[in-house]
């Protein structure tokens, strides 16, 4: 399986054409048939891709266009006013909404560099040879397979404040065994972030290790020669060879803490206070419980074009320098 | 790298795994005590005396919560996902991969810029167009709307343009035509990637926490993680019986991942080659 290739692959037209296939109408694939064959393999795709993808990307911003209440027959168009209310303090979306960009925020600044380098010490450990290696990986990888509702509801038990077993641990090391991990903070950013951690490092190491994998070892060889440290052959070699993987994981893990969602809902209820109540949460909440449609989808879209604008900056600011 | 691995590195790695495995099981653990042990200080490790209570109240106590119901609808639902999603991307990616047609590289970047379009664009337009379809509170509702992701589309594409031609080339020499080429000949060369799509769509769904919450209502058509987050709503939470719910979601997915936690694995590297 192509796993290791860390080469962009070309945008498109990746099919070779079919030899000699190209002059002649009606005979265009490599794979014969009609000249609809291509589209009835497409149809059941095209179909779903339309219906719940292509449209409701479009139709989510007619509907933030209005006054869109689920439950009410009368959906009168308000224009832009969704948006301007999120910038007027006398809305009442205002503050819930900035409340959850901030807590986003924060749970990015704190969580992204713990998830970013964490699993690079991780992959760059299981990169070396030793036996057992394979079964360590799959250890290390296993909460990554849990669901967000199993991590939520253990991490909720195993960190409450009073006896959760976190605590019980730190007090049979003499170490203060109080601490109200989920109820105030900063405790319940540190424990979302570490429990953030804990369930997703695999995922980010396995993505370092198939980019480890792709540096040349004579890069290795040669800064053995030149007598380099192993802070030197992290710094000169492993990190500008993974230049594109890494670029890849701090924008992924930039989207993928900003869309947090379960663990706050599960583990800290929003709270303590609304301090956790993150932006999606918010959203759903406005949109999905209440039902205030319009407000919702126009806070979405606001949400969308920030991680967008955020994606962009992080590529421009890892991205390779020509001197 | 040749350097030898000290005791300082065997050290290292036991308490990660200690780490990452430890909580599995001491959760799991908490399942077998009572109520009350459950909230013991200091909290105790072993149960005293283990019992199945919480898994007798999970099944068979509470009406409200018909649990084995929900791992049922789970199954259900990541079941048919999963077999939609590999039939309409493997169709798709195999159009893509070998047959030349207008508007192909039109529709080839329609399909990838959507990678890029943040999952949540979704959630109010598709909730509308569920409950126009009579699919909310039904388990369509999970099955078919993520159905034509982009990922699962050039997954099969790329793992199509690395199977030699040979095959398909000698296969229309004998009069098949295109579908039957894709059943016959193409799929069972593909049965690695059709492996890892099928799995990690499969656990994808199963995991699935924000969409069911929302779209799903009655008690009996919850799937596991929607039913479990219920479980906890109640005021004083029945903590054995909270990590034996949670337990009966993790045991499948982790046994699954035991058998084919390699899949699983290059299936998650590969999703990063796009760099």
């Amino acid at each position: 399986m192509a796993v290791t290739v860390t080469q962009p692959q070309r945008p498109s037209s990746g099919a070779t054409p079919a030899p000699g296939g190209r002059r002649s109408r009606g005979r265009t694939a490599s794979v014969h048939g009609s000249r609809w064959t291509p589209y009835l393999f497409l149809a059941p795709f095209l179909v779903l891709f339309l219906t719940f993808v292509a449209v409701p990307g479009v139709f989510g911003i007619w509907i933030s266009l209005h006054d869109w209440d689920f439950l009410l027959p009368k959906k009168p168009f308000v224009g832009l006013q969704n948006y301007t209310d999120l910038l007027d303090s006398s809305s009442p979306q205002f503050q819930p909404f900035w409340n959850g960009m901030k807590a986003t925020a924060i749970f990015v600044v704190i969580s992204v560099p713990f998830l970013v380098t964490l699993p690079l010490l991780l992959a760059i450990l299981l990169g070396r040879r030793f036996p057992g290696r394979t079964f360590f990986r799959a250890v290390f990888f296993a909460p990554f397979v849990l669901g967000v509702a199993v991590v939520g509801l253990m991490w909720r038990y195993l960190l409450d404040p009073s006896f959760g077993m976190v605590n019980g641990m730190l007090g049979a090391l003499g170490l203060p065994d109080s601490t109200a991990w989920t109820t105030e903070q900063p405790w319940a950013w540190i424990s979302l972030a570490f429990v953030t951690v804990w369930w997703t490092i695999g995922f980010n190491a396995v993505i370092y290790l198939a980019g480890l994998a792709d540096i040349p070892v004579e890069q290795y060889e040669a800064a053995d020669i030149d007598g380099a440290s192993a802070w030197q052959k992290l710094r000169y070699v492993t990190l500008p060879g993974l230049r594109p993987v890494l670029i890849f994981v701090v924008i992924t893990t930039v989207l993928a803490s900003a869309n947090m969602f379960g663990q706050s809902y599960l583990i800290t209820k929003g709270g303590p206070g609304d301090s956790t109540r993150t932006a999606i949460m918010e959203i759903t909440d406005l949109g999905l419980s209440q039902y205030r449609m319009g407000q919702a989808s126009a806070m979405s879209y606001v949400l969308a074009v920030f991680l967008a604008l955020i994606a962009l900056v992080n590529f421009w600011l890892l991205r390779e320098k020509k001197s | 790298m040749k350097r030898r691995n000290g005791p300082l590195f065997w050290v290292g790695m036991t308490v990660l795994s200690l780490i990452f495995i430890g909580p599995l099981l001491l959760v799991l653990l908490t399942a077998f005590k009572s109520q009350s042990e459950s909230r013991t200080v200091p909290p105790t490790y072993f149960p005293s005396q283990p019992s199945l209570r919480a898994f007798d109240v999970l099944f068979f106590q509470d009406a409200a919560s018909p649990v084995l119901r929900w791992f049922l609808n789970s199954m259900a639902a990541a079941t048919m996902h999963a077999a939609l999603v590999l039939v309409v991307c493997s169709l798709a990616g195999y159009a893509l991969a070998r047959m030349e047609f207008r508007f192909k590289n039109a529709i080839f970047t329609a399909i990838i810029l959507t990678l890029f379009v943040p999952g949540f664009i979704f959630l109010m337009p598709n909730f509308l167009l569920l409950d126009k379809l009579g699919w909310l509170d039904q388990i369509w509702a999970l099955v078919v709307p993520g159905a034509a992701g982009a990922f699962g589309v050039f997954f099969m594409r790329q793992f199509f343009q690395g199977l030699p031609k040979e095959f398909e080339e000698s296969a229309r020499l004998d009069g098949a035509g295109p579908f039957r080429t894709w059943w016959s000949i193409v799929l069972p060369n593909a049965r690695p990637a059709l492996v890892t799509l099928g799995v990690l769509s499969y656990l994808a769904n199963w995991n699935d926490f924000i969409w069911p919450i929302y779209v799903l209502f009655s008690p009996e058509r919850l799937t596991l993680p929607a039913g479990l987050s219920r479980l906890q709503g109640a005021y004083t939470i029945d903590y054995p019986v909270v990590m034996a719910g949670a337990m009966l979601a993790a045991i499948p997915v982790l046994a699954l991942y035991v058998f084919v936690q390699r899949y699983v694995i290059e299936g998650v590297a590969s999703s990063g080659v796009k760099g």
